[in-house]
Protein backbone atom coordinates (compact mmCIF):
# COMPACT_ATOMS: atom_id res chain seq x y z
CA UNK A 1 0.00 0.00 0.00
CA UNK A 2 3.03 2.10 -0.11
CA UNK A 3 2.14 3.59 -3.55
CA UNK A 4 -1.61 3.93 -2.44
CA UNK A 5 -0.34 6.31 0.62
CA UNK A 6 1.89 8.25 -1.73
CA UNK A 7 -0.38 8.95 -4.07
CA UNK A 8 -2.49 9.80 -1.23
CA UNK A 9 -0.06 12.86 -0.04
CA UNK A 10 -0.26 14.11 -3.77
CA UNK A 11 -3.80 14.41 -3.86
CA UNK A 12 -5.95 17.20 -2.58
CA UNK A 13 -9.83 17.12 -3.23
CA UNK A 14 -10.61 19.74 -5.88
CA UNK A 15 -14.04 20.88 -6.23
CA UNK A 16 -15.24 22.63 -9.67
CA UNK A 17 -18.70 24.23 -9.94
CA UNK A 18 -20.31 22.27 -12.58
CA UNK A 19 -23.83 24.24 -12.24
CA UNK A 20 -25.56 27.35 -12.89
CA UNK A 21 -28.48 26.42 -10.92
CA UNK A 22 -29.99 27.63 -7.32
CA UNK A 23 -29.38 25.77 -3.83
CA UNK A 24 -33.13 26.49 -2.73
CA UNK A 25 -32.37 24.82 0.73
CA UNK A 26 -29.64 25.30 2.85
CA UNK A 27 -27.18 21.20 2.84
CA UNK A 28 -25.45 22.58 5.88
CA UNK A 29 -25.52 19.25 8.23
CA UNK A 30 -24.73 20.70 11.21
CA UNK A 31 -27.49 23.32 11.25
CA UNK A 32 -29.75 20.78 10.27
CA UNK A 33 -28.49 18.50 13.36
CA UNK A 34 -29.29 21.86 15.62
CA UNK A 35 -32.73 21.57 13.93
CA UNK A 36 -33.11 18.48 15.15
CA UNK A 37 -31.26 19.08 18.76
CA UNK A 38 -33.50 21.41 19.53
CA UNK A 39 -36.69 21.43 18.21
CA UNK A 40 -37.19 17.91 16.78
CA UNK A 41 -39.04 15.75 19.66
CA UNK A 42 -38.47 12.86 21.51
CA UNK A 43 -40.88 11.70 23.40
CA UNK A 44 -43.39 9.32 21.97
CA UNK A 45 -46.29 11.36 22.13
CA UNK A 46 -49.75 11.31 20.86
CA UNK A 47 -49.57 13.42 17.86
CA UNK A 48 -53.19 13.07 15.93
CA UNK A 49 -54.62 16.42 14.42
CA UNK A 50 -56.79 17.49 11.19
CA UNK A 51 -55.28 18.19 7.42
CA UNK A 52 -56.81 21.75 8.52
CA UNK A 53 -54.97 22.45 11.41
CA UNK A 54 -51.81 20.97 10.25
CA UNK A 55 -51.66 23.18 7.13
CA UNK A 56 -52.50 25.93 8.97
CA UNK A 57 -49.54 24.84 12.31
CA UNK A 58 -47.01 23.31 10.21
CA UNK A 59 -46.77 24.62 6.46
CA UNK A 60 -45.79 28.97 6.62
CA UNK A 61 -45.70 30.41 2.74
CA UNK A 62 -42.17 30.25 0.86
CA UNK A 63 -41.35 27.08 3.16
CA UNK A 64 -39.54 24.13 0.98
CA UNK A 65 -41.34 20.88 0.20
CA UNK A 66 -40.89 17.66 -0.07
CA UNK A 67 -43.68 15.42 -1.47
CA UNK A 68 -43.85 10.94 -0.94
CA UNK A 69 -44.59 9.02 -3.37
CA UNK A 70 -44.17 8.94 -6.89
CA UNK A 71 -46.13 11.20 -8.92
CA UNK A 72 -50.00 10.16 -8.79
CA UNK A 73 -49.32 6.95 -6.60
CA UNK A 74 -49.49 7.21 -3.17
CA UNK A 75 -49.35 10.96 -2.77
CA UNK A 76 -50.63 12.76 0.37
CA UNK A 77 -53.68 14.44 -1.83
CA UNK A 78 -55.73 15.64 1.27
CA UNK A 79 -53.03 18.10 2.37
CA UNK A 80 -52.01 19.19 -0.81
CA UNK A 81 -55.66 20.32 -1.81
CA UNK A 82 -55.86 21.88 1.78
CA UNK A 83 -52.57 24.05 0.58
CA UNK A 84 -54.88 25.02 -2.20
CA UNK A 85 -57.99 26.06 0.01
CA UNK A 86 -55.87 27.85 2.47
CA UNK A 87 -53.74 29.87 -0.40
CA UNK A 88 -50.38 28.94 0.65
CA UNK A 89 -48.18 31.29 -1.29
CA UNK A 90 -44.00 31.02 -3.01
CA UNK A 91 -43.62 27.54 -1.89
CA UNK A 92 -40.84 25.61 -2.94
CA UNK A 93 -40.84 22.27 -4.23
CA UNK A 94 -38.33 19.11 -5.06
CA UNK A 95 -40.08 18.05 -8.16
CA UNK A 96 -38.61 14.33 -7.69
CA UNK A 97 -40.92 12.01 -10.12
CA UNK A 98 -43.56 15.40 -9.38
CA UNK A 99 -46.87 14.54 -11.90
CA UNK A 100 -50.22 14.92 -10.43
CA UNK A 101 -49.09 16.78 -7.10
CA UNK A 102 -47.15 19.26 -9.31
CA UNK A 103 -50.02 19.23 -11.08
CA UNK A 104 -52.36 20.54 -8.06
CA UNK A 105 -50.03 22.66 -6.74
CA UNK A 106 -49.32 25.01 -9.90
CA UNK A 107 -53.16 24.71 -10.36
CA UNK A 108 -53.60 26.76 -6.93
CA UNK A 109 -50.32 29.26 -7.90
CA UNK A 110 -48.63 28.05 -4.96
CA UNK A 111 -44.88 27.29 -5.78
CA UNK A 112 -42.77 29.71 -6.72
CA UNK A 113 -39.60 27.73 -7.01
CA UNK A 114 -38.69 23.62 -7.99
CA UNK A 115 -35.35 21.55 -8.08
CA UNK A 116 -36.47 19.31 -11.35
CA UNK A 117 -36.52 16.25 -11.95
CA UNK A 118 -39.82 15.45 -13.55
CA UNK A 119 -42.64 17.93 -13.99
CA UNK A 120 -45.79 18.66 -15.86
CA UNK A 121 -45.85 15.56 -17.32
CA UNK A 122 -48.22 12.77 -15.79
CA UNK A 123 -46.23 9.48 -17.43
CA UNK A 124 -48.42 7.91 -19.85
CA UNK A 125 -51.14 10.26 -19.64
CA UNK A 126 -49.83 12.78 -21.76
CA UNK A 127 -48.66 16.44 -20.05
CA UNK A 128 -50.27 18.96 -17.96
CA UNK A 129 -51.25 22.45 -19.68
CA UNK A 130 -51.69 24.41 -16.67
CA UNK A 131 -48.48 22.74 -15.09
CA UNK A 132 -46.70 23.41 -18.16
CA UNK A 133 -47.70 27.13 -19.12
CA UNK A 134 -46.33 27.93 -15.42
CA UNK A 135 -42.81 26.86 -15.85
CA UNK A 136 -42.72 28.29 -19.73
CA UNK A 137 -44.19 31.75 -18.65
CA UNK A 138 -41.06 31.66 -16.02
CA UNK A 139 -43.02 32.33 -13.32
CA UNK A 140 -41.55 29.41 -11.27
CA UNK A 141 -37.44 29.55 -10.25
CA UNK A 142 -35.97 26.14 -11.39
CA UNK A 143 -32.63 24.05 -10.96
CA UNK A 144 -32.29 20.92 -12.94
CA UNK A 145 -31.83 17.55 -11.48
CA UNK A 146 -32.69 14.36 -11.92
CA UNK A 147 -34.80 11.24 -9.73
CA UNK A 148 -31.53 9.54 -8.57
CA UNK A 149 -29.77 12.96 -7.90
CA UNK A 150 -33.04 14.23 -5.69
CA UNK A 151 -32.92 10.96 -4.17
CA UNK A 152 -29.86 11.01 -3.25
CA UNK A 153 -29.90 14.69 -2.10
CA UNK A 154 -32.82 13.44 0.21
CA UNK A 155 -30.36 10.28 1.03
CA UNK A 156 -27.44 12.78 2.08
CA UNK A 157 -29.39 14.52 4.55
CA UNK A 158 -31.11 11.55 6.04
CA UNK A 159 -27.25 10.60 6.43
CA UNK A 160 -26.54 13.87 7.95
CA UNK A 161 -23.95 14.81 5.34
CA UNK A 162 -23.99 17.55 3.62
CA UNK A 163 -23.52 16.36 -0.20
CA UNK A 164 -22.89 12.99 -1.67
CA UNK A 165 -20.69 11.94 -4.96
CA UNK A 166 -22.34 10.35 -7.56
CA UNK A 167 -22.06 9.49 -10.97
CA UNK A 168 -25.11 10.75 -13.07
CA UNK A 169 -25.77 13.56 -14.45
CA UNK A 170 -21.91 14.13 -15.61
CA UNK A 171 -21.30 16.04 -18.92
CA UNK A 172 -24.74 16.95 -20.02
CA UNK A 173 -27.44 20.42 -19.91
CA UNK A 174 -28.56 18.61 -16.95
CA UNK A 175 -25.81 18.87 -15.06
CA UNK A 176 -24.90 22.36 -16.26
CA UNK A 177 -28.45 24.00 -14.67
CA UNK A 178 -28.24 22.15 -11.73
CA UNK A 179 -27.11 23.49 -8.15
CA UNK A 180 -23.99 20.46 -7.97
CA UNK A 181 -20.17 20.54 -8.05
CA UNK A 182 -18.02 18.42 -10.33
CA UNK A 183 -14.98 16.56 -7.64
CA UNK A 184 -12.29 14.10 -7.94
CA UNK A 185 -12.72 11.54 -5.73
CA UNK A 186 -9.42 11.60 -2.80
CA UNK A 187 -8.71 8.20 -2.70
CA UNK A 188 -8.93 6.83 -6.79
CA UNK A 189 -8.83 10.37 -8.38
CA UNK A 190 -11.78 9.20 -10.46
CA UNK A 191 -14.69 12.13 -11.19
CA UNK A 192 -17.97 12.89 -9.25
CA UNK A 193 -20.89 15.05 -9.08
CA UNK A 194 -21.24 16.29 -5.79
CA UNK A 195 -25.06 16.84 -4.88
CA UNK A 196 -25.70 19.23 -2.15
CA UNK A 197 -28.26 17.05 1.07
CA UNK A 198 -31.89 18.52 0.54
CA UNK A 199 -33.70 18.68 3.69
CA UNK A 200 -37.02 20.10 2.90
CA UNK A 201 -38.85 22.34 5.86
CA UNK A 202 -41.87 20.02 5.59
CA UNK A 203 -42.03 16.60 4.05
CA UNK A 204 -45.07 15.64 3.48
CA UNK A 205 -45.96 11.22 3.13
CA UNK A 206 -49.18 8.97 2.15
CA UNK A 207 -49.15 5.65 4.16
CA UNK A 208 -50.80 2.50 4.74
CA UNK A 209 -51.04 2.21 8.37
CA UNK A 210 -50.00 4.66 11.29
CA UNK A 211 -50.34 4.60 15.02
CA UNK A 212 -50.88 7.45 17.02
CA UNK A 213 -47.42 8.21 17.30
CA UNK A 214 -46.39 8.40 13.85
CA UNK A 215 -44.94 4.80 13.42
CA UNK A 216 -45.50 3.67 9.96
CA UNK A 217 -46.11 1.02 7.50
CA UNK A 218 -45.65 1.03 3.96
CA UNK A 219 -46.93 -1.81 1.66
CA UNK A 220 -45.33 -2.49 -1.46
CA UNK A 221 -42.34 -0.15 -2.83
CA UNK A 222 -40.99 2.73 -0.61
CA UNK A 223 -40.06 5.01 -3.83
CA UNK A 224 -37.65 7.83 -1.74
CA UNK A 225 -40.25 8.28 1.28
CA UNK A 226 -38.01 6.35 3.97
CA UNK A 227 -34.90 9.06 3.40
CA UNK A 228 -37.45 11.90 2.89
CA UNK A 229 -39.01 11.14 5.88
CA UNK A 230 -35.58 11.53 7.67
CA UNK A 231 -34.44 14.36 5.48
CA UNK A 232 -37.64 16.33 6.27
CA UNK A 233 -37.60 18.89 9.74
CA UNK A 234 -41.10 18.56 9.91
CA UNK A 235 -42.89 15.68 8.58
CA UNK A 236 -46.60 15.34 8.13
CA UNK A 237 -48.01 11.68 7.90
CA UNK A 238 -51.70 10.72 6.58
CA UNK A 239 -52.69 7.66 6.65
CA UNK A 240 -54.78 5.15 4.85
CA UNK A 241 -56.36 3.56 8.74
CA UNK A 242 -54.99 4.26 12.03
CA UNK A 243 -53.67 1.45 13.88
CA UNK A 244 -53.33 0.40 17.53
CA UNK A 245 -49.48 0.55 18.59
CA UNK A 246 -49.57 -3.39 18.92
CA UNK A 247 -50.15 -3.41 15.19
CA UNK A 248 -46.39 -2.03 15.10
CA UNK A 249 -45.01 -3.64 17.63
CA UNK A 250 -45.94 -7.81 16.46
CA UNK A 251 -43.94 -6.78 13.00
CA UNK A 252 -41.16 -4.15 13.63
CA UNK A 253 -39.45 -5.14 10.80
CA UNK A 254 -42.23 -3.79 8.98
CA UNK A 255 -42.04 -0.24 11.00
CA UNK A 256 -40.73 1.88 7.66
CA UNK A 257 -41.02 5.53 9.37
CA UNK A 258 -40.45 5.76 13.11
CA UNK A 259 -42.29 8.00 15.33
CA UNK A 260 -39.27 10.18 16.21
CA UNK A 261 -39.53 11.43 12.63
CA UNK A 262 -42.87 12.23 12.45
CA UNK A 263 -44.69 15.75 13.83
CA UNK A 264 -48.11 14.97 13.02
CA UNK A 265 -50.71 11.91 12.36
CA UNK A 266 -53.75 12.70 10.31
CA UNK A 267 -56.45 9.48 9.30
CA UNK A 268 -57.03 10.45 5.61
CA UNK A 269 -59.35 7.06 4.03
CA UNK A 270 -58.80 7.00 0.23
CA UNK A 271 -56.03 9.47 1.12
CA UNK A 272 -54.03 9.72 -2.19
CA UNK A 273 -57.18 9.40 -4.50
CA UNK A 274 -56.75 9.84 -7.75
CA UNK A 275 -53.91 8.31 -7.07
CA UNK A 276 -53.11 4.67 -6.51
CA UNK A 277 -52.77 3.11 -3.36
CA UNK A 278 -50.93 -0.21 -3.62
CA UNK A 279 -53.21 -3.22 -2.17
CA UNK A 280 -55.93 -0.62 -1.91
CA UNK A 281 -57.50 1.56 -4.64
CA UNK A 282 -56.38 1.97 -8.06
CA UNK A 283 -55.88 5.35 -9.84
CA UNK A 284 -58.86 7.05 -11.03
CA UNK A 285 -58.06 7.72 -14.66
CA UNK A 286 -61.39 8.92 -15.97
CA UNK A 287 -60.86 11.95 -13.11
CA UNK A 288 -57.18 12.69 -14.02
CA UNK A 289 -58.10 12.27 -17.60
CA UNK A 290 -61.02 14.91 -17.22
CA UNK A 291 -58.68 17.09 -15.36
CA UNK A 292 -56.37 17.03 -17.97
CA UNK A 293 -58.99 18.09 -20.45
CA UNK A 294 -60.19 20.91 -18.40
CA UNK A 295 -57.26 22.53 -18.35
CA UNK A 296 -58.03 23.98 -21.99
CA UNK A 297 -60.02 26.44 -20.66
CA UNK A 298 -59.72 28.36 -18.05
CA UNK A 299 -63.31 29.07 -17.51
CA UNK A 300 -63.98 25.19 -17.17
CA UNK A 301 -60.78 24.47 -15.19
CA UNK A 302 -61.62 27.72 -12.67
CA UNK A 303 -65.19 25.78 -12.28
CA UNK A 304 -63.51 22.58 -11.76
CA UNK A 305 -61.16 23.16 -9.40
CA UNK A 306 -63.98 24.99 -7.52
CA UNK A 307 -66.42 22.31 -7.45
CA UNK A 308 -63.86 20.08 -6.56
CA UNK A 309 -61.62 22.00 -4.15
CA UNK A 310 -62.41 25.90 -3.39
CA UNK A 311 -65.86 24.92 -2.48
CA UNK A 312 -65.93 21.92 -0.72
CA UNK A 313 -65.27 21.43 2.85
CA UNK A 314 -62.68 18.58 3.07
CA UNK A 315 -61.40 16.26 1.46
CA UNK A 316 -64.27 13.90 2.47
CA UNK A 317 -66.14 17.00 0.25
CA UNK A 318 -63.60 15.66 -2.66
CA UNK A 319 -64.17 12.38 -2.68
CA UNK A 320 -68.07 12.96 -2.97
CA UNK A 321 -67.78 15.12 -5.28
CA UNK A 322 -66.43 12.52 -7.76
CA UNK A 323 -68.76 10.24 -7.35
CA UNK A 324 -68.62 9.18 -3.39
CA UNK A 325 -68.25 5.53 -2.10
CA UNK A 326 -69.78 4.17 -4.94
CA UNK A 327 -66.62 5.32 -7.31
CA UNK A 328 -64.15 4.24 -4.31
CA UNK A 329 -65.76 0.67 -4.25
CA UNK A 330 -64.77 0.26 -8.18
CA UNK A 331 -61.35 1.52 -7.80
CA UNK A 332 -61.16 -0.89 -4.84
CA UNK A 333 -62.09 -3.73 -6.91
CA UNK A 334 -59.86 -2.39 -10.15
CA UNK A 335 -57.04 -2.85 -7.62
CA UNK A 336 -57.37 -5.90 -5.78
CA UNK A 337 -59.53 -7.85 -8.14
CA UNK A 338 -57.36 -7.86 -10.91
CA UNK A 339 -57.18 -11.08 -11.54
CA UNK A 340 -60.75 -12.45 -10.64
CA UNK B 1 -48.75 -11.56 -42.23
CA UNK B 2 -50.23 -7.90 -41.67
CA UNK B 3 -48.48 -5.77 -38.94
CA UNK B 4 -48.03 -1.64 -38.13
CA UNK B 5 -44.84 0.18 -36.91
CA UNK B 6 -45.20 -0.57 -33.41
CA UNK B 7 -45.66 -4.50 -33.36
CA UNK B 8 -42.17 -3.90 -35.95
CA UNK B 9 -40.45 -2.12 -33.40
CA UNK B 10 -41.16 -3.64 -30.49
CA UNK B 11 -40.99 -7.33 -31.26
CA UNK B 12 -36.95 -6.01 -32.75
CA UNK B 13 -36.59 -4.76 -29.41
CA UNK B 14 -37.45 -7.88 -27.70
CA UNK B 15 -34.96 -10.23 -29.25
CA UNK B 16 -31.86 -8.27 -27.90
CA UNK B 17 -33.19 -8.81 -24.39
CA UNK B 18 -31.01 -12.37 -23.43
CA UNK B 19 -31.71 -14.16 -21.41
CA UNK B 20 -30.29 -13.61 -17.27
CA UNK B 21 -29.98 -10.39 -17.83
CA UNK B 22 -31.25 -7.28 -15.71
CA UNK B 23 -33.18 -4.38 -17.58
CA UNK B 24 -34.69 -1.22 -16.16
CA UNK B 25 -37.93 -0.28 -18.05
CA UNK B 26 -40.40 2.62 -18.30
CA UNK B 27 -44.15 2.02 -19.83
CA UNK B 28 -45.11 2.22 -22.97
CA UNK B 29 -43.00 0.46 -25.67
CA UNK B 30 -40.06 -0.91 -23.72
CA UNK B 31 -42.38 -2.40 -21.09
CA UNK B 32 -43.78 -4.58 -24.09
CA UNK B 33 -40.55 -5.20 -25.62
CA UNK B 34 -39.26 -6.77 -22.44
CA UNK B 35 -42.37 -8.59 -21.48
CA UNK B 36 -42.66 -10.63 -25.19
CA UNK B 37 -38.82 -10.66 -24.47
CA UNK B 38 -39.70 -12.75 -21.36
CA UNK B 39 -42.49 -15.06 -22.98
CA UNK B 40 -40.97 -15.84 -26.02
CA UNK B 41 -37.03 -15.88 -25.64
CA UNK B 42 -35.82 -14.91 -21.99
CA UNK B 43 -38.12 -16.60 -19.28
CA UNK B 44 -35.52 -15.42 -16.69
CA UNK B 45 -35.16 -11.86 -17.67
CA UNK B 46 -35.23 -9.70 -15.07
CA UNK B 47 -37.19 -6.39 -14.90
CA UNK B 48 -37.27 -3.51 -12.96
CA UNK B 49 -38.73 -0.28 -12.78
CA UNK B 50 -37.18 3.02 -11.67
CA UNK B 51 -39.91 3.71 -8.09
CA UNK B 52 -39.05 0.16 -6.90
CA UNK B 53 -40.18 -3.24 -8.66
CA UNK B 54 -38.14 -6.07 -8.85
CA UNK B 55 -39.18 -9.18 -11.21
CA UNK B 56 -42.96 -8.66 -11.16
CA UNK B 57 -45.38 -11.00 -12.64
CA UNK B 58 -46.75 -8.51 -14.90
CA UNK B 59 -50.69 -8.86 -15.02
CA UNK B 60 -51.08 -6.05 -17.69
CA UNK B 61 -48.93 -2.47 -18.84
CA UNK B 62 -48.36 -0.56 -16.41
CA UNK B 63 -49.63 3.55 -15.98
CA UNK B 64 -47.00 4.47 -14.27
CA UNK B 65 -43.13 3.20 -13.27
CA UNK B 66 -44.32 3.58 -9.89
CA UNK B 67 -48.11 1.95 -9.89
CA UNK B 68 -48.48 -1.51 -8.26
CA UNK B 69 -48.51 -3.36 -11.31
CA UNK B 70 -44.94 -3.02 -11.37
CA UNK B 71 -44.81 -4.96 -8.32
CA UNK B 72 -47.41 -7.26 -8.52
CA UNK B 73 -46.39 -10.68 -7.48
CA UNK B 74 -43.04 -9.48 -7.75
CA UNK B 75 -39.64 -10.97 -5.99
CA UNK B 76 -39.19 -7.56 -3.89
CA UNK B 77 -40.72 -4.32 -3.33
CA UNK B 78 -37.86 -1.73 -3.40
CA UNK B 79 -37.34 1.80 -3.70
CA UNK B 80 -35.65 4.56 -5.72
CA UNK B 81 -32.59 4.65 -4.25
CA UNK B 82 -32.20 0.48 -4.14
CA UNK B 83 -33.00 0.47 -7.97
CA UNK B 84 -31.00 3.50 -9.20
CA UNK B 85 -27.80 2.26 -6.81
CA UNK B 86 -28.19 -1.27 -8.73
CA UNK B 87 -27.65 0.54 -11.69
CA UNK B 88 -24.58 2.24 -10.33
CA UNK B 89 -23.02 -0.63 -8.99
CA UNK B 90 -23.16 -2.24 -12.64
CA UNK B 91 -25.86 -4.55 -12.53
CA UNK B 92 -28.22 -3.42 -15.31
CA UNK B 93 -27.56 -4.41 -18.59
CA UNK B 94 -30.30 -2.90 -20.30
CA UNK B 95 -32.47 0.15 -20.30
CA UNK B 96 -34.95 2.24 -22.84
CA UNK B 97 -35.13 5.55 -23.54
CA UNK B 98 -37.17 8.36 -25.60
CA UNK B 99 -37.44 11.64 -26.30
CA UNK B 100 -38.02 14.60 -28.14
CA UNK B 101 -34.64 14.92 -29.97
CA UNK B 102 -31.58 12.74 -30.48
CA UNK B 103 -28.16 13.49 -31.60
CA UNK B 104 -25.62 11.35 -33.79
CA UNK B 105 -23.98 10.70 -30.50
CA UNK B 106 -27.64 8.88 -29.14
CA UNK B 107 -27.74 12.44 -26.72
CA UNK B 108 -31.24 12.27 -26.28
CA UNK B 109 -33.14 15.93 -25.31
CA UNK B 110 -36.14 15.09 -23.16
CA UNK B 111 -35.90 18.47 -21.12
CA UNK B 112 -36.93 21.98 -23.82
CA UNK B 113 -36.87 22.94 -27.08
CA UNK B 114 -35.94 26.77 -27.39
CA UNK B 115 -33.16 28.76 -27.18
CA UNK B 116 -33.95 30.16 -23.62
CA UNK B 117 -33.68 28.01 -20.59
CA UNK B 118 -35.58 30.25 -18.54
CA UNK B 119 -37.99 30.89 -20.81
CA UNK B 120 -38.39 27.59 -23.20
CA UNK B 121 -40.73 27.38 -26.50
CA UNK B 122 -41.66 24.24 -24.95
CA UNK B 123 -40.84 22.79 -21.89
CA UNK B 124 -41.21 18.47 -21.42
CA UNK B 125 -40.95 17.11 -17.51
CA UNK B 126 -37.03 16.97 -17.80
CA UNK B 127 -34.59 13.96 -16.92
CA UNK B 128 -36.93 11.85 -14.20
CA UNK B 129 -35.09 8.94 -14.37
CA UNK B 130 -33.62 8.88 -17.98
CA UNK B 131 -29.97 10.67 -17.32
CA UNK B 132 -29.42 8.10 -14.34
CA UNK B 133 -30.06 5.34 -16.57
CA UNK B 134 -28.32 6.51 -19.55
CA UNK B 135 -25.25 7.53 -17.51
CA UNK B 136 -25.21 4.26 -15.18
CA UNK B 137 -27.01 1.38 -16.72
CA UNK B 138 -24.67 -0.48 -19.51
CA UNK B 139 -26.38 -0.37 -22.42
CA UNK B 140 -29.03 2.06 -23.71
CA UNK B 141 -31.59 1.59 -26.27
CA UNK B 142 -34.31 3.10 -27.81
CA UNK B 143 -37.73 2.33 -29.56
CA UNK B 144 -38.84 5.61 -31.62
CA UNK B 145 -40.20 6.99 -34.30
CA UNK B 146 -37.66 8.75 -37.16
CA UNK B 147 -38.45 12.23 -38.63
CA UNK B 148 -35.80 14.99 -39.38
CA UNK B 149 -36.81 16.82 -36.34
CA UNK B 150 -36.28 14.64 -33.94
CA UNK B 151 -33.19 12.91 -35.76
CA UNK B 152 -31.10 16.24 -35.11
CA UNK B 153 -27.88 17.53 -35.52
CA UNK B 154 -27.95 19.56 -32.64
CA UNK B 155 -30.30 19.14 -30.09
CA UNK B 156 -31.43 22.49 -28.09
CA UNK B 157 -31.09 20.89 -24.50
CA UNK B 158 -28.79 17.51 -23.41
CA UNK B 159 -30.71 15.78 -21.23
CA UNK B 160 -29.56 12.40 -21.26
CA UNK B 161 -25.64 11.54 -22.58
CA UNK B 162 -25.36 9.34 -25.68
CA UNK B 163 -21.81 9.18 -26.51
CA UNK B 164 -21.63 13.03 -26.19
CA UNK B 165 -19.04 14.59 -28.11
CA UNK B 166 -17.35 11.31 -29.69
CA UNK B 167 -15.14 8.46 -28.72
CA UNK B 168 -13.52 8.78 -25.04
CA UNK B 169 -15.75 12.10 -24.00
CA UNK B 170 -18.31 10.00 -21.61
CA UNK B 171 -15.04 8.58 -19.44
CA UNK B 172 -13.55 12.26 -20.07
CA UNK B 173 -16.70 13.15 -18.52
CA UNK B 174 -16.85 10.77 -15.48
CA UNK B 175 -19.16 8.93 -16.42
CA UNK B 176 -18.45 4.61 -16.10
CA UNK B 177 -16.66 3.48 -18.32
CA UNK B 178 -18.23 0.75 -21.03
CA UNK B 179 -21.34 1.73 -20.67
CA UNK B 180 -23.23 3.80 -23.25
CA UNK B 181 -25.65 3.84 -26.12
CA UNK B 182 -26.50 0.38 -27.61
CA UNK B 183 -29.37 0.36 -30.54
CA UNK B 184 -31.93 2.79 -31.68
CA UNK B 185 -34.96 1.02 -33.05
CA UNK B 186 -37.44 2.99 -35.15
CA UNK B 187 -39.72 2.64 -37.79
CA UNK B 188 -37.73 2.68 -40.45
CA UNK B 189 -34.38 0.87 -39.69
CA UNK B 190 -32.23 -0.72 -36.79
CA UNK B 191 -29.54 1.56 -36.12
CA UNK B 192 -26.17 0.45 -33.78
CA UNK B 193 -23.56 3.17 -32.96
CA UNK B 194 -19.96 2.77 -34.96
CA UNK B 195 -17.16 1.64 -32.52
CA UNK B 196 -14.35 3.95 -33.57
CA UNK B 197 -16.69 7.25 -34.36
CA UNK B 198 -19.59 6.20 -31.53
CA UNK B 199 -21.10 7.99 -34.21
CA UNK B 200 -25.36 6.23 -35.67
CA UNK B 201 -24.66 3.31 -37.70
CA UNK B 202 -27.65 2.02 -40.03
CA UNK B 203 -27.72 -1.91 -39.45
CA UNK B 204 -30.58 -3.13 -40.70
CA UNK B 205 -34.14 -1.47 -43.29
CA UNK B 206 -37.36 -2.04 -42.25
CA UNK B 207 -38.70 -4.46 -45.26
CA UNK B 208 -40.07 -1.94 -47.71
CA UNK B 209 -37.65 1.01 -46.93
CA UNK B 210 -35.06 2.09 -49.33
CA UNK B 211 -32.06 3.58 -48.15
CA UNK B 212 -33.41 7.52 -49.32
CA UNK B 213 -36.49 6.97 -46.88
CA UNK B 214 -34.09 6.81 -44.13
CA UNK B 215 -31.71 9.75 -44.72
CA UNK B 216 -34.50 12.02 -45.95
CA UNK B 217 -35.99 11.31 -42.11
CA UNK B 218 -32.39 12.01 -40.16
CA UNK B 219 -30.87 15.85 -39.91
CA UNK B 220 -27.67 14.65 -39.66
CA UNK B 221 -25.32 12.27 -41.71
CA UNK B 222 -25.38 8.50 -40.80
CA UNK B 223 -22.79 5.97 -41.21
CA UNK B 224 -24.02 2.50 -43.22
CA UNK B 225 -22.91 -0.84 -42.05
CA UNK B 226 -21.04 -2.96 -45.00
CA UNK B 227 -23.45 -6.13 -44.22
CA UNK B 228 -26.49 -3.29 -44.29
CA UNK B 229 -29.33 -6.15 -44.21
CA UNK B 230 -33.30 -5.93 -44.09
CA UNK B 231 -34.45 -6.28 -40.63
CA UNK B 232 -36.29 -9.54 -40.04
CA UNK B 233 -40.11 -8.75 -39.62
CA UNK B 234 -42.08 -9.54 -36.85
CA UNK B 235 -42.86 -13.51 -36.15
CA UNK B 236 -45.80 -14.72 -36.21
CA UNK B 237 -45.42 -16.18 -32.68
CA UNK B 238 -44.07 -12.47 -32.22
CA UNK B 239 -47.16 -10.99 -33.61
CA UNK B 240 -49.84 -13.67 -31.56
CA UNK B 241 -47.83 -13.05 -28.09
CA UNK B 242 -47.69 -9.63 -28.49
CA UNK B 243 -51.52 -8.95 -29.43
CA UNK B 244 -53.14 -11.41 -27.12
CA UNK B 245 -50.76 -11.33 -24.08
CA UNK B 246 -49.23 -8.98 -23.82
CA UNK B 247 -50.90 -5.79 -24.92
CA UNK B 248 -54.50 -7.48 -25.50
CA UNK B 249 -56.24 -3.84 -24.96
CA UNK B 250 -53.70 -2.59 -27.60
CA UNK B 251 -52.87 0.57 -25.48
CA UNK B 252 -49.32 0.61 -26.98
CA UNK B 253 -49.57 -1.63 -30.33
CA UNK B 254 -52.95 0.87 -30.79
CA UNK B 255 -51.03 4.07 -31.29
CA UNK B 256 -48.94 3.20 -34.44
Amino acid sequence: MDNFNDLMKERSVTYKPAGVGKIYTDPDADKARAYFRDVKPRKMTEKLTTVDKVVKDLIKDGDYLGVGGFGANRIPTAVLHEILRQKKKNLGLAGHTATHDFQILTAGKCIDRCDIAYIIGLEARGLSKVARQAVESGSIDITEWTNAALTWRYKAAAMGVSFLPVRCMLGTDTEKFSASMEMECPFTGAKYLAVPALYPDVGIIHVHRSDVYGNCQIDGIMVADQDLARAAKKLIITTEKLVPNDVIRRDPSRTAIPYYLVDAVIEVPFGCYPGNMAYEYFSDEDHLREWMRVENDPEEFAAFLDRHIYSVKDFNGYLDSIGGMARLQELRNLETLIEK
Amino acid sequence: MEYNDMELMISLASRYLEDDSIVVVGTGAPCAAAMLAQKLYSPRLMIMFEAGGIGPMLPSMPISVGDSRTFYRALAASSMPDIMETCQRGLVDYTFLGGAQIDQYGNINSTMIGKEYNTPKVRFPGSGGANDLGSLCWKTMMITPQDPRRFTEKIDFLTTPGYLTGPGAREEAGLPPGSGPYKVITNLCVIGFDEETKRMKVESMHPGIKKENIIENTGFELLWAEDLGESEPPKKEELKVLRNEVDPYRYIIGRS
